[in-house]
């Protein structure tokens, strides 16, 4: 059972063109900064790609989206994109978008073994078009499938040899969900201990979800939007 | 005189009771934190994965790894946690948070909202919004009364796509506050010197006036 690789490249070394991968993190954060540069590396194609957001044109999966490796997104939000938005609208790129937590909740079902669910989000509206609608106590519900993926790429803040991970503030995110979802779950950490160091208390992701763990390197951790207030 | 966003975020926050959960969308919504009542605690959700949003950090306090559903760099206060995206759609989904507040682009006279998408023009998603307004208890529009080509925002239905049916409770404009009834949009307060003929005239959809309609404090 040995999961350290030793680096992004071994990692998504096997990931064919055509794959369907689950990427976690919300806007820039939390994303698996390391993978997404192997797979731009590596330059495999025609990826459908299951991700809250697309990046920005020259960061996170805008750098994919740049090297035409993208076939199809499937996203809650892609607002921050101008190459996206290109491609978009000249119908080289397929785009699914779908309700935030019909998103979360996807990821979680294929990790609970679950087939699909029942969420109120987008009834009435386009996103519910094809969709069986049913009835509990009154309200309306959407059947939503699970996602089936073949590949889960995550970042997490720190991870053990056994694969436990252990995320930060809000880059958990959409993480511990897709590394649950995934046939095969990739983990990119920013700090690798060994299996006992991390408190069982404080796991996030039990190993067993996860196939393969590495340290990452040269974390960018770019900010989206940075705010701030001045001191009085 | 019409309000300004700031006056709306102030009227809207008038709103908040002591105790609420309670979901703040992007744009004026966002201000609504600036202007929480003397003696009123709330609980700011975040549905990329927080209770308890804080203020923008200082400079050079800024955290990349905590930001807020707008991805700006945020703080949090005492008491707060973190989540993942799932379980923050459960809180809200299971109707835990009390309000939520957000913008639209147009709110019919029987609650439809519609403000993720605009055909062939603008395609960038509806992010969580469909999730709230299908979940929440209660959902305050903050919204200017006109778009910018001085066409009514208030419709008898929504000629854009629909982010949600029938769930929006309240919107506070920049000429008015009005609940959202089964019989159309009820006129309860109109904004400073803004009579009520201009707020009939500038809502298309139905208007249910009844009695004196007095000016908001704010």
């Amino acid at each position: 059972m040995k999961k350290v690789v030793l680096d992004a490249d071994e990692a998504v070394k096997d990931i064919p063109d055509n794959a369907v991968l689950m990427l976690g993190g919300f806007g820039l954060c939390g994303i698996p900064e390391n993978c997404i540069a192997a797979l731009v590396r590596k330059g495999v194609s025609d990826l459908t790609c299951i991700s809250n957001n697309a990046g920005v044109d020259d960061f996170g999966i805008g750098l994919m989206l740049k090297q035409k490796q993208v076939k199809k997104m499937i996203s809650s939000y892609v607002g921050e994109n101008a190459e996206f938005e290109r491609q978009l609208l000249s119908g080289e790129l397929e785009v699914e978008l779908i309700p935030q937590g019909t998103l979360a909740t996807r990821c979680m079902a294929a990790g609970y073994g679950m087939p699909a669910i029942f969420t109120p989000a987008g009834v009435g509206t386009e996103v519910a078009v094809g969709k069986e609608v049913r009835n509990f106590n009154g309200k309306e519900y959407l059947l939503e499938y699970a996602f089936e993926a073949d590949f889960a790429i995550v970042k997490a803040w720190k991870g053990d040899t056994d694969g436990n991970l252990i995320y930060m503030e809000t880059a958990r995110n959409f993480n511990p969900l897709m590394a649950m979802g995934g046939r095969v779950t990739i983990a990119e950490v920013e700090e690798l201990v060994s299996a006992g160091e991390l408190d069982p208390n404080n796991i996030h992701t039990p190993g067993i979800y996860v196939h393969r763990i590495f340290q990452g390197k040269d974390y960018e951790k770019r900010i989206e939007q940075k705010t701030i207030r001045k001191r009085n | 005189m019409a309000l300004t966003k700031e006056q709306i975020a102030k009227r809207i926050a008038r709103e908040l009771r002591d105790g609420y959960y309670v979901n703040l969308g992007i744009g004026i919504p966002t201000l609504v934190a600036n202007y929480i009542p003397e003696g009123i605690n709330v609980v700011l959700q975040s549905e990329n994965g927080l209770l308890g949003m804080g203020p923008f950090p200082f400079e050079g306090e800024e955290d990349p790894d905590l930001i807020n559903a707008g991805k700006q760099t945020i703080t949090t206060v005492p008491g707060s946690a973190f989540f993942d995206s799932a379980l923050s759609f459960g809180m809200i989904r299971a109707g835990k948070v009390d309000l939520t507040v957000l913008g639209a682009m147009e709110v019919s006279e029987n609650g439809d909202i519609a403000n993720w998408k605009i055909p062939d023009k603008m395609v960038k998603g509806m992010g969580g919004a469909m999730d709230l307004v299908a979940s929440a208890k209660n959902i305050i529009v903050a919204m200017m009364h006109s778009n910018p080509k001085g066409e009514s925002k208030l419709l008898p239905e929504c000629t854009l796509p629909l982010t949600g049916v029938r769930c929006v409770k309240k919107i506070v404009s920049d000429l008015a506050v009005l609940d959202v009834t089964d019989k159309g949009f009820k006129l309860l307060e109109r904004a400073p010197g803004v009579s009520v003929e201009e707020i009939r005239s500038k809502t298309a959809g139905k208007l249910i006036i009844e009695g004196e309609i007095p000016e908001m404090n704010v």
